[in-house]
């Protein structure tokens, strides 16, 4: 176990280097000059525009370039960004902010996925089920941006249940709607994966066993039934939790969140 | 001669709307309540030298009072300056209005401009406005210098030598790079620019009240007795991101002033907002330019060319349909916002659709040397130009019955960089916003061979002998008569192609009154009362 941890942190070293190199070169493969973009229509003198690239080390070579950032991260410097924040204060007034709207996304797609999964999963072929599997389809289907805007519009702006945008505080309130959003397209995953789980179990060996052995029908479902489906749903929602935080950037858009996808 | 129509109603509209909200402000309007605002993160800290953008511009001259300041129609009105005269345009004395101080209680003194000037004109601080004090005596933009043409007499009287006459040169001194600072600012720039201490209309709600990425608190400034005294309690500035989501929030009442509308809104929110959108032009120019360097776009045959692509242009017919009317048909090369803009230049028939002319044009030029190859026009995929564009390109299509398309680059940056290194394969999208309301800021900067925004290296000597003459005249009136003339030779030669001025579209919630949106397109503040 020992040998096997160690490898695995060793094998973080080349990920680590790679995957900056790259994102930073990627960047810097962009045409033109950051800089001079910085001032539009509008470019101020050659002398100014080499002290500013000077000030962010743009005057280097790439390599160099590079080599000064990596220098900086492991002295705990992230760099500043253009207004003069350094980008460790940025990043840590804005992760905690993603950081609540994940787990508040999580939270909403397992109570409701689960609990819609399971009821459709029990009530196979029944209207109920029916209905949950058309509207799962819908959320499946439609991209996360949409259903924001309209869900933005409707409680917003139609109906004026909530503010269409998030303040600068975003308390947890103010992210139910888009943590909703946020929650969509995985919370149909959830009722879909329950719902299929829950009713091959049914039919499990086990289950006939303990109807069998004359248990009530209520704690066979809830102890026996619910509980072993839940396996391959809680391994879903484990892997979901980073892919949230990654979603959370089209959602924090459209409600002005100011979490790490605000930050661009 | 509908673009004429269209001013006119724009006109009349807006003073019958101010006229009516005067009465209405005397009787109410709560004088504490808070405005809230969109706006952006400013992109460098507040100090006024470093700031040209939109975003802190307005934070910036909220927090400020300069030696003057502009109205709703640009025209200067005196802040801090009691008087700034010259006799021969070059030699300025400026008198300051005593009893000015800034909100930590410093006297604001002849010593506060310059100051500020210096330290915006040193090479070394590399601000972004450095070039503002180019024309004053002493500017080095290769090495660092002391503006030595600037004299101080005493606390209240300054003199400003200039480099050469400028008649209108206190026409620009409301810009931000001019604002004064308290001795602190010098003392660390650095907590100045977080933090910034001003003597204008507005001040920081408290200290650290700039909350980054989110917005900025400003409360009425007690001690502000200028000619922008604040008829509310405040501003609340909202940096957005995203400006469907700044207009879903005026449309919910959660925010009462917006001074853009998002494109998908352009269609709906005249009846969204039937008594409060407003909808005039702005002091932003665009077109494009069509680089010397081409074959067949130099010389006389590139004359022609220009002006038979600038016929073939259907700029009523694009603003219509493809901006839903917020932009305006462009009739000269500046803004009608400007005093001294002029819709019945000499040759500005040029700017209106004439296809039989403009296949006249082609096809002298055609004359000279025949046309080969395609033709395109540049623009940065990441600012949606790309619909009027490919409008543009269909319009010089279907007028000349040449190839031609659309040409994307993918960043502002990129475009920028093969623009700079004269790299490019046809014409390029131009704009300009004006810093301060003068035809000669929407001149020199783009066409004065040299000038910094001159990208395509326009070159014509009597243009700027034109110029020249503008900046040497006794009075602002024979200034505009020059510019006028510059622009005429301008029209002839086309080094930009003018399209259109942008609008400002702005729309406001029920519960403020008096929005009216000065020159820069941004409100002033100031005027807005709140129930």
């Amino acid at each position: 176990m020992l040998w096997y941890t160690g490898k695995r942190i060793l094998q973080m070293i080349p990920v680590f280097f790679g995957a900056t190199f790259l994102i930073y070169f990627m960047v810097f493969a962009l045409p033109g000059d950051p800089i001079a973009a910085l001032y539009g229509d509008r470019p101020p003198t050659e002398a100014v525009l080499e002290q500013v690239r000077a000030r962010y080390n743009l005057d280097q070579p790439f390599i160099v370039q590079y080599l000064l950032y990596i220098g900086g991260i492991f002295t705990g410097d992230f760099g500043t960004t253009f207004s003069g924040r350094p980008v460790s204060d940025v990043m840590a007034a804005a992760f905690p902010i993603t950081f609540r709207l994940a787990m508040l996304a999580l939270l909403f797609e397992a109570f409701f996925g689960i609990l819609v999964g399971f009821v459709a999963g029990l009530r196979k072929g029944k209207w109920f089920d029916n209905s949950a599997l058309v509207v799962s389809l819908l959320l499946i289907s439609v991209p996360t941006f949409v259903i924001g805007f309209i869900a933005q519009y409707l409680f917003g702006v139609q109906w004026g249940i909530v503010r269409p945008t998030v303040s600068g505080d975003a308390n947890w309130n103010e992210l139910i709607l888009p943590a909703f959003v946020l929650a969509s397209v995985s919370f149909a995953y959830i009722v879909r994966l329950t719902r299929a789980s829950v009713s091959d179990n049914l039919s499990a060996d086990f289950v006939r066993t303990a109807t069998a052995k004359g248990l009530s029908r209520r704690r066979v479902v809830t102890v026996h039934v619910l509980r072993n489906s839940l396996v391959p749903v809680v391994t879903f929602l484990g892997v979901d939790l980073g892919s949230l935080m990654v979603g959370a950037i089209v959602t924090e858009g459209i409600f002005i969140i100011k979490g790490v996808g605000g930050t661009g | 001669m509908s673009a004429i129509a269209f001013m006119a109603v724009g006109a009349v509209a807006l003073t019958g709307c101010a006229g009516g909200n005067e009465e209405e402000s005397s009787s109410s309007g709560d004088a504490s309540a808070i405005v809230t605002t969109n706006g952006s993160e400013p992109q460098n800290p507040l100090i006024t030298t470093n700031t040209t953008e939109t975003g802190g511009g307005k934070i910036a001259t909220s927090l400020f009072a300069g030696l003057v300041s502009y109205d709703a129609d640009g025209a200067i009105q005196n802040e801090v300056a009691e008087s700034i005269e010259s006799d021969d345009a070059t030699n300025w004395t400026v008198t300051l209005e005593e009893g000015w101080e800034f909100t930590n209680g410093e006297a604001v003194t002849s010593q506060s401009f310059v100051d500020s000037w210096n330290y915006g004109a040193k090479l070394s601080n590399a601000q972004s406005a450095s070039y503002f004090f180019d024309d004053i005596v002493g500017y080095n933009a290769e090495a660092d210098s002391e503006l030595t043409g600037i004299k101080v007499i005493d606390d209240t009287h300054f003199t400003v030598e200039l480099a050469a006459p400028e008649a209108d040169w206190p026409l620009r001194l409301g810009y931000t790079a001019y604002m004064p600072w308290p001795s602190v600012a010098l003392e660390d720039i650095t907590a100045f620019g977080e933090n910034p201490i001003g003597n204008g209309p507005y001040m920081l709600a408290e200290e650290g009240a700039w909350d980054h990425e989110v917005g900025i608190d400003l409360v009425t400034n007690p001690d502000y007795d200028g000619v922008r005294k604040p008829a509310n309690g405040g501003l609340n500035i909202v940096f957005y991101t995203d400006l469907d989501a700044a207009y879903a929030d005026v449309q919910s009442g959660n925010l009462d002033v917006l001074d853009a509308v998002p494109d998908s809104a352009f269609s709906t929110y005249q009846d969204d907002f039937p008594e409060s959108a407003v909808n005039q032009p702005a002091a932003i120019f665009q077109g494009f330019n069509m680089p010397y360097y081409l074959e067949h776009w130099s010389g006389e045959e590139g004359k022609l060319r220009r002006a038979a692509l600038s016929m073939s242009i259907n700029r009523e017919e694009i603003t219509d349909v493809i901006f839903q009317g917020t932009r305006t048909p462009a009739t000269d090369f500046t803004s009608p916002v400007l005093d001294g803009y002029s819709d019945k230049l000499k040759g500005a028939e040029v700017l209106e659709y004439n296809p039989e002319e403009a296949v006249k044009l082609w096809a002298e030029a055609d004359a000279i040397s025949p046309y080969t190859g395609t033709f395109d026009i540049a623009y940065n995929s990441d600012g949606g130009h790309q619909a009027w564009v490919d409008a543009v390109i269909n319009s010089v299509v279907n007028t000349l019955g040449i190839e031609a398309s659309g040409k994307a680059y993918p960043t502002f940056a990129a475009s920028l960089a093969d623009r700079e290194a004269n790299a490019l394969t046809g014409g390029v999208r131009a704009g300009w916003q004006g810093d301060y309301p003068s035809l000669y800021n929407f001149l020199a900067p783009l066409y004065l061979a040299g000038a910094g925004s001159n990208y395509e290296d326009y070159n014509s000597p009597e243009f700027e002998a034109k110029l020249k003459e503008g900046t040497k005249a006794a009075t602002v009136e024979e200034a505009t008569k020059k510019y006028q003339e510059a622009q005429e030779i301008l029209l002839a030669d086309l080094p930009t192609i003018p399209l259109w001025y942008s609008n400002v579209v702005g729309v406001s919630a029920d519960t403020v009154d008096n929005v009216t949106f000065g020159w820069d397109s941004v409100p002033l503040y100031h005027a807005i009362t709140k129930e």
